[in-house]
């Protein structure tokens, strides 16, 4: 780095920390992690409840605020049970596997710059390694395995379809969030966190009609694309609403940790919010600068150094928290196919065209001695346009049918509600027009139980009661006729008993 | 330098550790109430229909999905070192990836045009 301050860790000062000093930043990052999950549960609860018209937790500590310390010591008293069909050490391992990878992903995260801590300088970081980002990629993959297993494991069908859901969902999601972060990597030219960071110091030198200024240096300005399909892919990647399709309570009860009580499913839920702290904790670090200032405070000298760092960093990583949970607070949950299409055929495909247009536009620049400007308006702008076009004809051809339909339903040629109409599905009411070979109830094409439509109600006591006094006395006495059992049963006798009470009365 | 990859073993054991310590000690501080009915698979109420330990099945998609996942990631592990040195490489190595997305691309379009990124 051209302008590295004092301050700023490069990849050479990791490693070399005494003992001591490794002890108090693992202790340092678990205590973290774990306050900030229990941060994140009563912050998402207030903001939810904010949103909603509500006040949320209000009971345990002032203003609520040990609520989830609360909830987690109250999970540990609660009994642990394990199913009867369950696969013992896999269900007894899975909240592990789950837990640990969302600890380690933390472990490159570059909270500040270098400090000194009882007189050792040493950068505010627990490691860092030239392949840093790829830590946190391959924790959060090795997460899936936890999630997969606890819904195999629990020997339950709700749990196995939310463990299959989570893992198709988190492995679809995560080509997009590794493809959105490769442009990254090639503005940065490193894939070490720290020095990720320190790539976003200074902007590029930018010249507007004769005036020198430092333009912005954080990626999320310099490649937005990159930063929406990051902030897409990890809500997909965390099963965070809208995308919370392995939780989805109206589905599939409680997904793959359906199963399991007590501290086990404390610990699946530590995992998913540790999971969200480290991929804001990402977002800030590859996009919003890091631990750096942002603009109008990184005017002041002292912004970048010491612990001031610190607190740039926990405000940034509260911000994205704030995103998810106002996403969670705003939208509702998509379907599955709607979302499966989604990642794989709008968040790859423009990854993929965005990260070669970001090679062309540094390449060409690089060759020939224009500008960045000047080639983002020669290159980029026909790209751009190259894009739009592609994917506006593909979504032309994903929605062709339903656009030949709707033209079809406009000339007046078919009705766009039912192009097919069958009288096998919905048949027209009346008692005898039921088939006669169908036993079971009517299915629909799509398989789905459709209620008989021809069901007759039968007429209640009192009417039957009044047709009877209209009828000659022992027309029909119902008690030997009348074969049935349950409730009508019970209806016609009363009926029939008061019939014959009010005959009585009459005779 | 394998040495930086340290700190990341301390934190394993003690995350390992918690977790380990969590889950083996929650049958011990909870209380413990028998009943038969708790050990049966949550199915509200009802039998449950298929066991997925035994012969249950599930679609063919998400073994498609996982297939496609192996595709497009190893495809991201060839990008990240292009992408690390795309300065040094310059025009041959922008070429080369051209070249690389391109074929994947046309293996995705096949996918997409054959219906396999279809959910249903």
């Amino acid at each position: 780095m051209l302008f590295a301050a004092p301050d700023q860790p490069t990849l050479e000062d990791f490693g070399h920390d005494v003992w001591w000093i490794v002890l108090i930043k693992i202790v340092g990052v678990f205590v973290v992690l774990v306050l900030m999950t229990l941060f994140a549960i009563v912050f998402e609860r207030k903001v939810v409840a904010r949103m909603q018209q509500r006040s949320g937790p209000n009971r345990v500590g002032p203003r609520g605020s040990l609520q989830s310390l609360a909830d987690g010591l109250k999970l540990a008293f609660k009994e642990d049970i394990m199913p009867a069909l369950a696969d013992k050490p896999v269900y007894f391992l899975a909240p592990v596997i789950s837990a640990v990878p969302a600890f380690l992903a933390f472990s490159v995260i570059p909270l500040g710059p270098t400090v000194s801590i009882f007189g050792e300088r040493t950068p505010l970081q627990l490691t860092d390694a030239p392949i840093g980002v790829l830590v946190v990629l391959a924790c959060s993959a090795m997460g899936v395995y936890g999630i997969v297993l606890a819904g195999w494991a629990s020997g339950s069908t709700y749990p196995l379809l939310g463990g299959l859901r989570s893992a198709a969902q988190m492995v679809s999601y995560e080509i997009a969030m590794g493809l959105s972060i490769v442009a990254v990597f090639l503005y940065a030219g490193t894939m070490s966190t720290s020095e990720i960071v320190a790539a976003q110091a200074d902007g590029p030198q930018l010249s507007f009609f004769g005036l020198e200024f430092t333009g912005p240096g954080w990626f999320s300005i310099l490649l937005p694309v990159s930063f929406v399909i990051y902030a897409i892919a990890v809500v997909g990647e965390t099963n965070r609403a809208p995308f919370d399709l392995p939780e989805a309570e109206s589905e599939l009860v409680g997904g793959f940790h359906t199963e399991y009580t007590s501290l086990k499913f404390a610990l699946f839920f530590l995992a998913e919010y540790i999971n969200m702290v480290t991929v804001s904790a990402l977002a800030a670090t590859l996009f919003l600068g890091g631990w750096r200032a942002p603009w109008p405070l990184s005017i002041w000298d002292g912004a970048n150094s010491g612990w001031w760092p610190l607190l740039w960093f926990v405000l940034k990583v509260v911000a994205a928290l704030f995103v998810f949970i106002w996403l969670r607070g705003t939208l509702p949950r998509l379907r599955y196919d709607q979302f499966m299409r989604f990642g794989w055929k709008v968040l790859v495909p423009t990854a993929l065209v965005w990260i070669l247009a970001v090679a062309t536009m540094r390449t060409v620049s690089r060759e020939t001695d224009l500008s960045t400007g000047q080639v983002a308006v020669f290159v980029g702008v026909p790209i751009a346009l190259l894009v739009l076009l592609g994917l506006s004809l593909a979504s032309r051809a994903s929605n062709r049918d339903t656009r030949l339909m709707a033209a079809e339903a406009a000339a007046g040629e078919v009705h766009a509600v039912d192009p097919d109409p069958d009288p096998e599905v919905l048949p027209p009411a009346g008692p005898r027009r039921r088939p006669a070979q169908r036993t079971g109830p009517a299915r629909a094409e799509g398989g789905f139980p459709v209620p008989p439509m021809d069901l007759t109600v039968p007429p209640s006591p009192r009417l039957r009661r009044a047709d009877r006094v209209a009828e000659p006395v022992g027309a029909g006495r119902p008690e030997g006729g009348v074969v049935s059992t349950g409730r009508r049963a019970a209806g016609s006798t009363a009926g029939s008993t008061a019939t014959s009470a009010q005959e009585d009365t009459d005779g | 330098m394998l040495s930086t990859y340290v700190p990341i073993v301390g934190l394993f054991a003690l995350a390992a550790a918690f977790a380990l310590f969590s889950v083996a000690v929650a049958p011990f501080v909870g209380p413990r109430r028998y009943n038969r009915a708790k050990l049966e698979a949550y199915e509200c109420g009802i039998e449950p229909v298929d066991q997925p330990l035994h012969g249950g099945r599930f679609p063919v998609k998400y073994y498609l999905t996982a297939m496609l996942f192996i595709v497009f990631d190893i495809e991201i592990v060839f990008l990240y070192p292009w992408a690390v040195a795309n300065d040094a490489l310059g025009v041959f190595g922008l070429v080369e990836m051209v070249v690389f997305i391109g074929t994947v691309f046309l293996a995705y379009a096949y996918v997409w045009r054959r219906g396999g990124l279809e959910w249903d």
